[in-house]
């Protein structure tokens, strides 16, 4: 009769086996712990990146007050400002009345890097202080790095009331193709 | 007795955290004798950012990270708080000097090849501190929540915004979403505040570690390149001959030189103050200029000069290539001279490097590239006349914005040619034709300019370089 005890019932062996399963028994539940804690965090800081706000209209002035003409700056709010916002939630657009019921409304921001173009009146263009970038009137690029015109924004008459809808920052994408 | 009760406390102290068991052995260990002055650096860094961390938890007990009040806040700060001007002005050039000397470290450590084996993780640890404390000033910066902090966000969103794919994920992620807003500064805070600062300390502590783990490099002798498979036991066998204990035979130089940073630094508050605030964080307002802080001006100089279609490539290549280049370093070359004059490669290396931040940057401070919004109409002395058709050309090359991006007699922009001599250089069709058409960079004026503004403007820039026998500036024709 064989007496031997099998190796993995040895009592040394029995050792090591409880030792190899205590460690990965501690590096699981550290893994747990680190992913419970960890998760939440991340979703909550990750979360405005998915969230996408429903764009609203805003008012930006009465009809009579729009002379045709050139640019005008109007201001107005973002679609869904965090309360402490303050004057950050606000948004600006250039705004031309072209004709007695035509509007066009382009974004502040510059296509190359998202600096604020500014209308100047006499030479009908806006340009970008921060890398010379020229746009003409109707928003396409004249001169300077931007790889887009300017960003369009759509414009309605309501009531009497001029209103612009709200819309992201304007990114330039890099398209692989 | 007060003496033995000192001493007793002391010992109690001690025996009970380990103080002389620990940390005793640290500070004596043996480092070279021969490295002097050249390793002060360092140390420096670690001095100023212990300055950002006091000068930034005191600023942190009155700063407000949330929309107008941020604002506000640095006001008061800056305006009506005790000392508020002095501990922002000390936060501001301690920043400054922090990068400094953390770049001026970098620099001594690349030229003396101390990367080499079997520092290499020394190396690769300082590589992604520098980076962080890039990070730091960056989003330092934006805490300065003004006009000027609001539209670098932006610019930094739109540079993400380029990444392929994932652009406008991390665009909005640095946002904190679609636009700039409440949610901006306050991500932004929590960067620079806690994250930034806790990966600082770790880093810190890595790099020291490792610094008595492989102890301090000697200065670089053309005789002993670095073998790895001697280099330990011939390093160890020199430093016990002729090592010397860090405190205080060496340290006594660090501590002169972190010193004299720190007075410096208070010196620069107390003389030159805190950076001014820009206009409110208004994102609708346009009156802004956005401009990054000096450590940065290179990469906007950058941004303004390269040829659009190498731009994103760019924006998104040389934070990453510079990174993975730096940081892999030590496995293109661990082994082999570490002097100098057997490098001479570093050292162009460097002085390239240099030279081209230094002309970047003063191109970025000048930033020809801008149109001049605030230029002044072409006084009489430069026009040669302040009525008749003459003077109405010149007048009109300040209306129409042509002086926005041309210089003509040191009155000007210079986005554009300088048009001082334009009138030797063109004929009146060659200009007709280039302020109707445009090209090489500039607009198209046909559509916004008369006939009529368009003939004085050209009469006006054909006498531009021309004079008369008298030497006096020519007169329009008539």
């Amino acid at each position: 009769m064989n007496t031997e005890q099998p190796q993995s019932d040895h009592p040394c062996c029995q050792q090591q086996q409880r030792r190899t399963f205590l460690t990965r028994l501690s590096i699981g539940l550290s893994a747990l712990i680190g992913l419970i804690i960890a998760l939440p965090g991340i979703g909550f800081v990750l979360a405005p990146v998915f969230r996408k706000p429903k764009q609203k209209w805003r008012n930006v002035g009465k009809l009579e007050d729009f002379k045709v003409g050139g640019f005008v700056l109007v201001q107005y709010e973002d679609p869904s400002p965090v309360v402490w916002s303050g004057v950050t939630a606000k948004a600006g657009a250039w705004i031309r009345r072209a004709n007695e019921s035509e509007f066009i409304a382009f974004s502040i921001n510059c296509r190359h890097l998202g600096c604020p173009v500014r209308w100047v009146e006499d030479p009908r263009l806006f340009m970008c202080p921060c890398h010379g970038g020229v746009y003409y009137e109707d928003g396409t690029v004249a001169a300077g790095p931007p790889p887009e015109p300017l960003d369009r924004l759509k414009v309605r008459v309501r009531n009497g009331q001029v209103e612009i809808e709200t819309a992201p920052t304007p990114l330039t994408l890099t398209k692989l193709t | 007795m007060s003496n033995n009760f000192l001493t007793r406390t002391w010992n109690w102290i001690d025996n009970r955290i380990g103080f002389s068991d620990y940390i005793v052995p640290l500070m004596v260990h043996l480092v070279p004798d021969n490295a002097r002055w050249w390793y002060i650096f360092g140390s420096a860094t670690l001095c100023a950012f212990v300055v950002q961390v006091l000068t930034g938890i005191s600023l942190a007990m009155a700063y407000v990270p949330g929309g107008e009040n941020t604002y506000e806040s640095l006001v008061y700060i800056t305006n009506t708080a005790p000392l508020g001007s002095l501990v922002r002005g000390m936060h501001y050039y301690g920043a400054s000097a922090m990068v400094m000397l953390a770049v001026i470290h970098m620099v001594q450590v690349y030229m003396h090849a101390t990367y080499k084996y079997p520092r290499e993780m020394n190396w690769m640890s300082g590589v992604v501190l520098l980076f962080v404390v890039l990070g730091m000033a960056f989003t330092g910066q934006l805490l300065r929540w003004d006009a000027n902090g609001v539209w670098s966000v932006t610019v930094a969103a739109e540079m993400a915004g380029r990444t392929p794919i994932i652009g406008p994920t991390l665009a909005h992620f640095i946002l904190g979403g679609e636009t700039v807003g409440g949610s901006t500064i306050t991500r932004f805070f929590a960067m620079h505040v806690f994250i930034m600062p806790a990966l600082i300390f770790a880093g810190i502590g890595l790099h020291m570690l490792l610094i008595m783990r492989h102890g301090i490099s000697e200065m670089p002798d053309v005789n002993e390149p670095v073998d790895p498979d001697t280099y330990k036991e011939e390093y160890e066998k020199r430093i016990h001959k002729t090592g010397v204990p860090f405190w205080p035979d060496a340290m006594w130089r660090d501590m002169i030189f972190s010193t004299i940073i720190v007075v410096v630094i208070l010196g620069c508050s107390l003389f030159l103050g805190p950076p001014a605030l820009d206009p409110p964080p208004n994102p609708s307002s346009i009156n802004a200029n956005p401009l990054p802080d000096w450590y940065f001006l290179w990469y906007f100089a950058v941004l303004s000069l390269l040829p659009p279609q190498l731009e994103t490539w760019v924006i998104l290549g040389v934070p990453i290539l510079g990174f993975l280049g730096l940081f892999f370093l030590p496995m293109i070359s661990n082994k082999g001279h570490r002097a100098p004059s057997k490098r001479p490669w570093a050292g162009f290396t460097v002085i390239f490097g240099f030279v081209a931040f230094l002309v970047l940057t003063i191109y970025g401070y000048k930033k020809p590239w801008s149109p001049d919004f605030g230029v002044k109409e072409l006084p009489a002395s430069i026009v040669g006349t302040d009525q008749g058709p003459l003077a109405e050309g010149a007048k009109l090359m300040h209306i129409k914005g042509c002086l926005y991006c041309h210089d003509i007699g040191g009155y000007g922009g210079h986005r554009g040619p300088e048009l001082t001599e334009i009138g030797k250089l063109l004929t009146r069709d060659d200009l007709v034709i280039r302020i109707n058409n445009g090209g090489h960079n500039m607009p198209a004026f046909a559509s916004s300019i008369s006939d009529q503004e368009l003939q004085l403007i050209v009469d006006f820039l054909l006498t531009r370089g021309v004079m008369h026998e008298d030497n006096s500036p020519a007169t329009a024709t008539p």
